[in-house]
This record gives structure tokens, sequence and C-alpha cells, in this order.
């Protein structure tokens, strides 16, 4: 490799790049989110930071730059990057730092490039920042050389781009330029590829592997899904509420995964190989300064004793290289438990169709469906799979009557039914509800959830007064969420409670039809799993569902029939487990290629 | 004090948002209660021209020897009522009409827009003195023509929350239901922008006073020998340096009338804008 050249071999003597010794981050008031924290990693290894929202991983990632986000203090311990003492370091010598020693690549690469300067501008300006020494020619030979590494053209015309001019992929191979340009020792990952389609992260994830391999550099990959790093790392380092409760080598981890949270984390993990039974994590973390004494899992661990509240358990080890925060670790391999498969097919196809599409076209300033015609029956999950530009959310905005453009025929229980919403009647209007992908943004803020559900409750059935607050309370239940609730504002909600309150939401009209449009993307793997489980519960007791997701283990785990969408076009459909087993279409395989998946080697 | 953060209260949690309404209320209850308590009438002739203060006369007298603390007390009402009337007019008129142009995105967008852009095109001042110089001086038709130099910022601020907020997903769940263009409009939308919405409100009102001051000023407001703060300023500027508290008194209360509303405002916005957030 090229790029091997003019970088200093390691040192063979001190292979250990990166030392951490409890480290401790404490908030306003000595309440503390991350604390005695400790682990290495060497030459060339890349360890994965695992753990859920609120974990505290994304604040140990930036504390290995020495840096806390605002509001937050570094107060104990040593961070060593390749022999250096990070934490001791201020003002300019830091800053020479972070990028030369280590190299950081963020979360979403639309928002890190700045959209004002072109890709070669970006590049040449980190050299020299940093390293002031390369002349003219030399630099242009680096960056030459980083953009062949991470699998980006070096042409001058490409050079000349702005970052909006990019692929998702290209923008976030463009990160990792930024990173490597500078031959750092370590390098940080930000979960940085949840933004990125399913095939563009297998190639992210392969070329960072090759180059730490190749360059020797070390790396620590944040990331809250399992699933995805476990081709990648070499070791994974599993976080929960601030402390680390589990670290193992990653054949380890995922065969005899020893603490109770990671367990609970890789059995609440979709997996496209077969179905599974699904098991959430009951409850949710302990908010920074709310730790119960003692382990900070106990209030959510089915192994819990009366020892674990008393003293909090310190990392020990169970096998070699692998250690655990935990007084009783399991130490036998993990059995996760295979459900039985997807419903016939033939059953749910027979019936006449719930909603029938036919001929549907969709353009805004280009065409994004091409005469999409596809059948749901009644009773059945469908689910409507493809990558980002697929067109599957167009289709169902326009099946929900929020398409703006679209033209086709519609018919709903064998009626013609608009593509408009307000024209549909309002006997139609609330059996076909949508629930959205960002819960963040699908409840009204300035609006209590009493308030958000009573809304349709009066629309759409005139009920109001003592009634309505029983019949929110009651759909409130079904979505597994206290009465209490209803008084709150959505800003004092969870991501997993918002989202049941998005679902209360649409129960609360009594739909026939629920289209739920990749309403778990944006949520952990635990709650994504008890999410799935209401979803399964729902269709249980009649429902109808169209569910849109690029993830195939989702799709595994919950529908009976599958739709694939390519460029605006359907390119396969069928039974899930056919269409999953026996991929027909060659852009299906290449999905389940790429799609992560826990089994196997 | 208890934590007023998570109630309907949390906007009055800061120090400087109480400190805005305590003075704003002080100056209104002034201008309120003033002619109660004004030792005087406002326009009975009681010392000598440009007289200095006495014991009698806290304030001293002015250019035609009226009481200066008796016209400052009675003077109040006038200019704070117009320019409360104007801007509430300008807000309620400007984002009924910038909602409507934010959300319906169409051609009704492009009018409203147009028409605001046109209005902004004058400056405001030459706008009311047109106006005012042609159809006269009545109290209603200065409020209303303030209002009117007032609406387009009014629109063009609402307009610009209003597409934000329409954009989000919680809208498109309102226009599913099928729930009525006003409802959206009223009940999902504005209560997201009403703190940028209420926070120009406390600018029109400064602004407001200002400018209906600056109309007395140049003689085109409230008539003599009525008292009005702004009036007073115009009519005793030749005595500035014999009785300067003939000028300054009212000068100070507009003043502190402004940067009343100006940290109300601004304490309003910088408490909720955390609102909504994720936690």
């Amino acid at each position: 490799m090229n790029a091997l050249a003019g970088f200093a071999a390691p040192d063979p003597l001190s292979t250990q790049v990166l030392q951490v010794s409890d480290l401790r981050v404490e908030l306003h008031g000595q309440v503390d989110v991350l604390s005695g924290v400790s682990f290495s990693v060497q030459a060339g290894e890349i360890l994965g930071l695992v753990g859920e929202s609120g974990s505290g991983k994304t604040t140990l990632a930036t504390a290995l730059l020495a840096h806390a986000r605002r509001g937050a203090r570094i107060v104990d311990g040593r961070v060593e990057v390749a022999g250096q003492a990070l934490l001791t370091l201020q003002g300019d010598a830091l800053r020479r730092a972070r990028g030369s020693l280590i190299g950081y690549v963020a979360q979403d690469p639309a928002t890190a490039l700045n959209p004002a300067l072109r890709i070669g501008y970006l590049l040449r300006e980190t050299l020299s920042a940093h390293q002031v020494q390369l002349d003219r020619g030399a630099q242009r030979q680096r960056i030459s050389e980083t953009l062949r590494d991470v699998g980006l053209p070096d042409d001058p015309d490409f050079l000349r781009r702005f970052p909006h001019q990019l692929s998702g992929g290209q923008q976030q191979r463009v990160m990792l330029a930024l990173a490597f340009v500078l031959r750092p020792r370590l390098i940080v990952l930000d979960e940085p590829t949840t933004a990125l389609d399913v095939s563009t992260q297998a190639h992210i994830l392969a070329t960072l592997r090759r180059l730490c391999k190749s360059l020797g550099v070390a790396a620590v990959y944040v990331s809250h899904d399992l699933a995805v790093i476990k081709d990648l790392v070499d070791r994974v380092l599993v976080m929960y509420a601030g402390r680390i409760v589990e670290t193992a080598s990653r054949e380890a981890l995922f065969s005899r995964p020893a603490h109770p949270y990671t367990r609970g984390l890789l059995a609440a993990i979709p997996d496209v190989a077969q179905r599974r039974e699904l098991a959430a994590i009951a409850g949710h973390a302990p908010a920074p300064g709310q730790r119960p004494a003692g382990c900070g899992f106990a209030a959510r661990c089915p192994r819990r004793t009366v020892a674990c509240s008393l003293a909090e358990p310190a990392l020990q080890e169970v096998a070699p290289g692998q250690q655990v925060a935990c007084l009783d670790p399991h130490r036998q391999a993990l059995q996760l438990i295979a459900s039985q498969g997807s419903r016939q097919v033939g059953e749910v196809v027979e019936r006449p169709p719930l909603l029938d599409i036919q001929g549907l076209n969709v353009a805004y300033d280009r065409q994004v469906l091409f005469d999409v015609s596809l059948r749901v029956a009644p009773g059945e999950c469908l689910a409507l799979v493809g990558e980002s530009g697929s067109g599957k959310t167009s289709l169902a905005r326009a099946i929900a009557g929020l398409g703006e453009n679209a033209q086709g025929q519609l018919y709903y229980a064998g009626q013609v039914l608009s593509l408009a919403a307000r024209q549909r009647e309002a006997g139609t209007r609330h059996q076909i509800q949508y629930i959205f992908q960002n819960p963040y943004r699908a409840l009204n803020p300035r609006q209590t959830v009493l308030q958000t559900l009573s809304g349709p409750l009066a629309h759409f059935f005139g009920i109001k007064g003592d009634e309505a607050r029983e019949r929110v309370a009651a759909v409130l239940e079904r979505v597994s969420l206290p009465a209490s609730v209803g008084a709150l504002y959505p800003h004092s909600l969870s991501g997993g409670e918002r989202q049941r309150v998005a679902i209360a939401r649409a129960l609360i009209c009594q739909p026939r039809l629920l289209i739920c449009d990749e309403i778990t993307s944006a949520l952990d793997v635990s709650v994504q799993a008890s999410i799935l489980a209401l979803l399964r519960q729902l269709q249980a007791e009649g429902l109808t569902l169209l569910f849109v997701t690029h993830d195939l283990g989702v799709v595994r785990a919950i529908a009976d029939r599958v739709v694939v969408l390519q460029h605006g076009r359907v390119v396969e459909q069928g039974g899930v487990d056919g269409v999953l087993d026996e991929p027909q279409a060659g852009y299906t395989r290449t999905l389940l290629d790429n799609s992560p998946t826990l089994a196997g080697g | 004090m208890r934590d007023l953060s998570a109630t309907r209260w949390h906007w009055l949690a800061h120090t400087q948002t109480r400190n805005g309404v305590v003075i704003t209320l002080l100056v209104i209850a002034l201008a309120l209660c003033g002619p109660w308590l004004a030792p005087h009438g406002p326009t009975d002739m009681l010392g000598t021209v440009y007289g200095a203060p006495t014991a009698g006369a806290w304030l001293g007298y002015d250019f035609l020897g009226h009481d200066v603390l008796s016209r400052l007390l009675n003077g109040g009402r006038s200019v704070l009522w117009m320019s409360v009337a104007a801007a509430a007019i300008a807000l309620l008129v400007g984002s009924t009409l910038g909602l409507l142009a934010g959300f319906s995105r169409r051609r009704l967008d492009q009018l409203i827009t147009w028409l605001a852009d046109v209005s902004l095109a004058f400056p405001d001042l030459i706008l009311v003195l047109l106006i005012v110089s042609m159809l006269g001086r009545a109290p209603w038709l200065i409020v209303l023509t303030v209002a009117i130099a007032f609406t387009p910022g009014v629109i063009r601020l609402a307009r610009g929350s209003a597409v934000a907020v329409a954009g989000q997903e919680f809208v498109e769940a309102a226009q599913m239901m099928g729930y009525s263009r006003w409802r959206i409009l009223f009940r999902e939308i504005l209560p997201n922008i009403l703190t940028p919405l209420l926070v120009h409100f406390g600018n029109m009102l400064t602004w407001g006073v200002g400018m209906l001051s600056g109309l007395s000023f140049l003689g085109y407001g409230v008539a003599p020998p009525t008292a009005d703060w702004g009036l007073m300023i115009n009519e005793n500027q030749a005595g500035l340096l014999v009785q300067p508290w003939a000028v300054l008194a009212p000068a100070v209360l507009i003043g502190i009338f402004a940067y009343g509303t100006n940290i109300l405002a601004e304490g309003i916005g910088r408490s909720s804008s955390r609102i909504g957030e994720k936690p």
C-alpha cells in the first residue's frame, strides 16, 4: 500500500497506542456521566464501544480527544495517546495533538462538512494546519494517496466539488480521508454509518478495517448496534450508565456474553438470517444523578440478588481476555430462541385486499415512483423495503394522502380512495393511520399527551370530557404507558415513549390499516424490540400493517410479506421467508449480503 | 421561590424576565393611575415659564408655566394605549396573514409576501407621516397607521417561523386527520411560533412609543394642550438648558418603558427557546 510511504512504522516496543485509566466525567454538581473507565487499544486494533443512548459512549469518545461537551467536565483520570498524556495538554499543544495524533469522524457527514468549502480545500487546510513542513507537491501527493485509500477518485475535478455534490457514502469517505490524511495513531469514530444505507455502510466498514490494519492505526468505533460492528471490530467494550460492564474479544462477546445487559442487547437485535423471539429489556437506564446504589443495571436485571444493590461490582476476569462487572455473570453460551416462521402467505393473499394500489406514479422534480401496483391483504403485515431514494416513503405518503404529486388509483376495501387526505371521507380517513419516522418531530411540542390524543377523538367521534379522558387512559395502557403520561409535554418523554404516544394517537382513531414509516430507526435496539412486540400484538388483534423500513432484520422479525423497491420500481415481492431465504432479484441479494447479521462467523 | 420551570409560568423563571415584568408594570401603573396622583391639572398655569423645581413642584414648570410633574403623570396614558393598541393590531393581523402564507405556500403565499415586501420598502415614519398628514390626526387613525407600518414585519416573521414548523410531521399528522386549515394554523402551528411573535410584540411596543413620541415631536401626533410624553419633549426643547427636567423626565420614562418591554421580551424568548428540545 502506497500510503505506508512516509509513515513511521509503529514502534514494536510500544504498540499500546491508547491507554485510558480511571477516567471520570462529571456534570454540574458532581453528577458523574462516566466513572472508573480504564482500557487500552493496541496499534492496528479496532475497539467497538457499544451502548444505548445515555450510556456515556459519546462522552467517552469525545473525552479521548480531551473534550467534554458543554456543561460536562473531565475531572479525573489519564488519557495517553502514543505516550502523550492528553489531558495535561492545553491550547496549541492540545490542538496539535488532536488531528495529528487522533483523528475524529463524526456521526453525520452532511453536517460535519462545511458546505461552503470544496473537498480539495478541506483536505489542504487540514494538512497545512497540522503539518507545515510539507511543501505543495508533497501535500498533493499525500492527498491523492489518502483519497485512493478511502476509495475516492483523486482527480482535480473531484477535488473541486462541494460536499453537497457528493452522496452520503462519499461524504463519509471524505470524513475518513480528513482523519487519515494526517496519519494519526488513533482514530475515533462516532456512529459514522447510522445515516447511510446498508450497502454503503458495508463498504465503509470494509474500507475502515483495511486502512486500520494496513496503516497500524488504532480505532475506537462507537455504535449502538452490536450487529453492525460484528465483522469490524477485534474487541468490544459494552457500556451501561457511564460504566464499562463488559469487555471481551469479538468471538467471546458474541458467543459467550457474560453480562446480563450484553445478553439483553444481543437478544433484542432482529436478525436477517432467522426469525427470533425478540426480547426487550424491561425499564430504562437511570439518568445521570439517579443511579441507584450498587449495580446500575440491577433494577432491570432478571438475575438480581440482594447483594446487587449493596456494592457496585468491579470488572473481573471471567475468561482470558473477558472482563465483566457483575456478581453473577452468565458462563454458558448464548442461545437465541428461534420463533416459528411467518404465517402462510397463501392464506392472506386469497382474501380480497384491504388496500389495492394500481399504477401509482409520483414525481417531484424527478420521478420517484414508476407504475407501482401492490395489494395489502387484511390482517397481514406487509414490509416495504428499499434504500434511501427507492421511493418507499413516497409510496407510504401517497397511501396516507400526503402525496402531493401522486397519480394513480387507490382502492380501499373495494372503494376508490382519493390521493388527498382532505378529500377523503371522515369515515375512511380514521381507518388509515400513519406513524412517522422521527418521534421527536411527530408530536406537537406545545401540546400535552392528553391534548394530542383527545384531538382525534373529538374530531372523528365527537367524544369529549370524561369519556375522552377514559379513552386516552385506555389507549395509553394499550401501548404500555402509565396514564400519568397524559399530563406531560413531549419534551419530558424519551424517544421510545414518544413513539408509543405517536402509536397511541394512531390507535385512538380506531384504524384498520397502520402505515409505519421507519418507526424504529431512531430508537435503541432494546426499545425497538418492545415497539416491534407491540406492533405484533396489534396485528394479532386484527390490525393490518404496512411497515416501511430499510432494515431486513426488522422485516424478518415482523413481516408476513415483503415488497422490495429499487429506484421507484418493485423488483421483488413475496412471503418473507421465501424472499429472504431465496432472493430472486440481484438487488435483493445485494441488500441481504450487506445486512449486518449476528449469525455465523 | 418554588421552581417555576415545569409549570406554565416557566417563562418567569429568569430573574431578568421578572425584572422586565416589574419595570413594565410600574410604568404602565404610573401612566394609568397618574391622573389621580397628579397634584394639579395638566393644563393649569401655575408658575413661571421654565421655572426651576421647588418644594411644591418637584420637577419645575414648563414653557407655559404648567407643573411638569402633573403633565408627566397625565401624559403617559395616550402614548401607552396607542402603542399597545398599534402593536396588538399589527400582531393580530400580521400573524394571521403570515401563518396563512407560511402554511399555504402557494399563490396566497406569493401574494401576501409580495404585499409585505412592497410595504416594507417604505420607511415606517415616512409612511405614517404621509397618512397622518393626508387624513388628519385623530388618535384612532394614528394607531391604525402605526399598526399598518408594523404589520409587514410581523407577517415576515410569522411566515418564516410557520414555514419551519409546517414542515414538521405533527402538522402533517393533523392534515392527515383532516383537521380544518384554521385549526391547524391556530392550534398546531401558532403555539410553536408564539415565542418569536411575543418577543417581536415587545419590540413593537418600544418602537411604537418611539414613533408616537416622534410624531408628537414633529407636531403630527396628539394635539396641544393635551399632556403627552412625546409632545412634552417637543414643547420644551427650547428650554432644555434652563429647565432640563421638562424634557428629561418624559424622555427617561419612555426609556425605562422601552428597557422594561425589551428585557421582558428577550427573557421570554430565552426561556422558552428550550421547550420542545430533546431533554
